[in-house]
C-alpha cells in the first residue's frame, strides 16, 4: 500500500501534474490561446510539417524495423549481437549529437556527402529530408524493441507450417507472421509516432528553423516561449502532447488483455 | 518406393545429427522413425519436409528429386509436436489455408474443409479459435490441415508427445484407423517404442545419427540386429553372456541343468498381472517376468534357490533366427 502510494506520488509530481498545468495554462483565457495558434498560418504550417515528417519517419521506421526484427530473430549471422547493440545507439545518444552528425555528412556546403547531393538538386540539411532523417534516426529502435520480443515468443513453427502447406515467403509474412505480431507493430508505431512528433534537438540542428518553411511544432513552442508568448507556447505544447497521449491511450484500450 | 533417402548427412556446428543415412520408405504405409532424443530422427523428418537442408546426400519423393526444393514445392503435409496452429484463424480457416494458397474455388474449399472436419471429428468446432480447443483436438485440426492439400507424404514429428497418456493412446488408435482409411504414405517420429510397435507397419530405428535397423515391428522385436535395438524396443536382462527378454525366461526349483544359471531369489514385485522375480546368481541379477498363474504353481519365496533358463520356445526361435 505504502509502496503504491510512493509510486503514484512520484508519477504525479513528475508527469501528471506538470502535464496538467500545461493544459490548464492553455485554457487560462478560455479558447483564446488555442484560437491564436490555429489562426496563425505559420503555426499551422509548422503543425502540418511536424505531422508529415512524423508520418514519413514512422513509415520508414516500421518497414525497416519489422525487417530488422525478422533478421535479428529468425536468422543467425556473424555480427548479430553487435548489430543488436548498435540499434540502441539512437536512444542513448543525445538528439543534438544526432543533428550535428547529420550536418557533418549531408551539410550542403562542407558535408561529406552533401555538396554532391546538392549539386544533383537534392537539399537535405535545412530542408524537409533532413528533418525526416533526424526524426527517423532518433525513433529508430522503438518498433524493433516492441517487435523482437513478440517474434521470439510466437516462434517460427507457424511459419514453417505455412511453408509446408505451400505458402511462399511473402504469403507466409502477410498471412501468418504479420497477424501474429500486429500488436507489437502497432505499439511500436504509436511510440514512434509520439516520439517523432516531439523530437526537438536533432530537428533544431538540421532544420535551420526557417519560419513558415522548416520550423516544426516543437520549434514553435520554443520560439513562442522565448518571445514571452507563453499562452501560444502552452497551446502549441498542449496540441503536441494531446496527439501523443491520445495515440497511446487509444492503443492501450484496443489492445487485447491476453497479449501483453 | 515413395521416399528414397540416400547418403544424407547433417551437422549442427560440431554436433553430427545424421551420418550418411540411407533409407527407403515404402508407399502407402505407416512408417515410424524410432529412437532416443537427439538421435537424429526429427532432423531426418525435417530434411524430408525441406524445413532443414542436408549437408550432403539426396532425397527423392515419389521419384522426384526433392533435395533442392523449398518446402512449399514438395507437397508434403507436416504435423508438429506443438500443433503450430495458426492462432488468429478459426479452425475452418486453418484447415482451408493450404487450399486458399492454391487458389481453389471457394465452393470446393468449403466442401473439402467440411469433409476433413468430419474425418477428424471436429465438425462442430469449425468456428472456434485454436485456443478454445483441447490439445488432442488441436492436433486433429493440424492433421486435417496437413491432409487438406492432398500431400504425397504425411510427416508427423512426435505428434502425440505433448498430450497426456490417455489422449495419446486414443489418438494413436485413431491415427492407425485414419491411415487405414486414407492410405497416404505416412512417416512419424517417436521416441516411444510402444507407440511405434503398436501403430507402424514398418519401423526405422535411428540412434546417434545412424540407422540401426529397419523392419516390421515383429522383426525388430523378435530378431533385433544388435543390443541397442534389443534394449530400445523392450525390457531386457542379462543371462550369463546373453541379453534376453525377461518374459522369455523360465524358473524351476529342480536340479541345475546344463544351460541357464542357479541363484537365490532376492526380490519379488507384482506389477498388475505380472510378477517380476529378481534372481541373484554370483554378481549378476537376472530379472524374470512370469504370469501370476505360473508364479503360484512355482511356490517360491524370497531366499529360495532356483534355476533360470531360456524358455524352450524362445530357444527354438533364437536358433532359427
Amino acid at each position: 500500500m505504502v509502496k503504491r502510494l510512493i509510486v503514484i506520488a512520484y508519477l504525479f509530481l513528475l508527469v501528471a501534474w506538470p502535464l496538467f498545468l500545461v493544459g490548464q495554462n492553455t485554457f487560462e483565457g478560455g479558447l483564446d490561446n488555442l484560437r491564436g495558434i490555429v489562426e496563425d498560418p505559420d503555426v499551422v504550417h509548422a503543425l502540418r510539417l511536424s505531422l508529415m515528417v512524423a508520418v514519413i519517419a514512422v513509415v520508414i521506421n516500421t518497414v525497416f524495423g519489422v525487417g530488422v526484427s525478422l533478421l535479428l530473430v529468425r536468422y543467425e549471422f556473424p555480427g548479430k549481437r553487435l548489430l543488436s547493440a548498435l540499434l540502441d545507439v539512437p536512444l542513448s545518444v543525445s538528439p543534438v549529437v544526432v543533428g550535428l552528425s547529420l550536418v557533418l555528412v549531408y551539410g550542403g556546403r562542407d558535408g561529406w556527402f552533401g555538396p554532391a547531393l546538392e549539386g544533383a538538386g537534392f537539399q537535405v540539411v535545412f530542408a524537409t529530408p533532413g528533418i525526416v532523417m533526424a526524426t527517423a534516426f532518433v525513433a529508430l529502435p522503438l518498433v524493433i524493441r516492441e517487435v523482437v520480443p513478440v517474434l521470439e515468443e510466437v516462434g517460427d513453427e507457424q511459419e514453417q507450417a505455412a511453408r509446408s502447406l505451400g505458402a511462399n515467403a511473402a504469403q507466409t509474412f502477410w498471412r501468418i507472421t504479420l497477424p501474429a505480431i500486429k500488436w507489437g507493430v502497432t505499439y511500436g508505431v504509436v511510440l514512434s509516432l509520439a516520439r517523432s512528433l516531439g523530437e526537438f534537438g536533432a530537428v533544431k540542428v538540421v532544420s535551420g528553423n526557417v519560419l513558415g518553411e522548416t520550423r516544426t511544432a516543437t520549434l514553435v513552442v520554443e520560439e513562442k516561449y522565448l518571445n514571452f508568448d507563453k499562452g501560444g507556447a502552452y497551446a502549441a505544447a498542449f496540441l503536441l502532447a494531446l496527439v501523443a497521449v491520445a495515440a497511446i491511450v487509444v492503443v492501450s484500450v484496443l489492445r487485447p488483455r491476453d497479449q501483453s | 518406393m515413395s521416399i528414397e533417402i540416400s547418403n544424407v548427412s547433417k551437422r549442427f556446428g560440431s554436433f553430427v545429427a545424421l551420418d550418411d543415412v540411407s533409407v527407403s520408405i515404402p508407399s502407402g504405409q505407416l512408417t515410424a522413425l524410432l529412437g532416443p532424443s537427439g538421435g537424429g530422427k526429427s532432423t531426418l523428418l525435417r530434411i524430408i519436409a525441406g524445413l532443414e537442408r542436408a549437408d550432403a546426400g539426396r532425397v527423392r519423393i515419389e521419384g522426384v528429386d526433392a533435395t533442392g526444393l523449398p518446402p512449399q514445392k514438395r507437397n508434403v503435409g507436416f504435423v508438429f509436436q506443438h500443433y503450430a496452429a495458426f492462432k488468429h484463424m478459426s479452425v475452418r480457416r486453418n484447415v482451408a489455408f493450404g487450399l486458399e494458397i492454391r487458389r481453389r474455388p471457394k465452393a470446393e474449399i468449403r466442401e473439402r474443409v467440411d469433409e476433413l472436419l468430419r474425418l477428424v471429428h471436429l465438425e462442430q468446432f469449425g468456428d472456434r479459435l485454436p485456443a478454445q480447443l483441447s490439445g488432442g483436438q488441436r492436433q486433429r485440426m493440424a492433421l486435417a490441415r496437413a491432409l487438406a492439400v492432398e500431400p504425397t507424404v504425411l510427416l508427423l514429428d512426435e505428434p502425440f508427445g505433448a498430450l497426456d497418456a490417455k489422449v495419446r493412446k486414443e489418438l494413436r488408435d485413431w491415427l492407425r484407423r485414419l491411415h487405414d482409411e486414407v492410405h497416404v504414405t505416412t512417416v512419424f517420429v517417436t521416441h516411444d517404442q510402444e507407440e511405434a510397435l503398436e501403430v507402424a507397419d514398418e519401423i526405422v530405428v535411428i540412434n546417434d545419427g545412424r540407422v540401426e535397423q529397419i523392419g516390421t515391428p515383429d522383426e525388430l522385436y523378435d530378431a533385433p540386429a544388435n543390443d541397442f535395438v534389443m534394449r530400445f524396443l523392450g525390457p531386457v536382462t542379462q543371462l550369463g553372456e546373453r541379453l534376453v527378454r525377461p518374459h522369455d525366461l523360465v524358473i524351476d526349483t529342480g536340479e541345475p541343468g546344463l544351460d541357464g544359471v542357479t541363484g537365490r531369489v532376492t526380490r519379488i514385485t507384482r506389477i498388475g498381472f505380472e510378477i517380476r522375480v529378481e534372481v541373484t546368481a554370483g554378481d549378476q541379477v537376472v530379472v524374470v517376468t512370469l504370469t501370476r498363474t505360473r508364479f503360484r504353481a512355482l511356490d517360491v519365496q524370497e531366499g529360495s534357490t532356483v534355476n533360470v533358463r531360456l524358455a524352450p520356445e524362445a530357444l527354438a526361435a533364437a536358433l532359427e533366427a
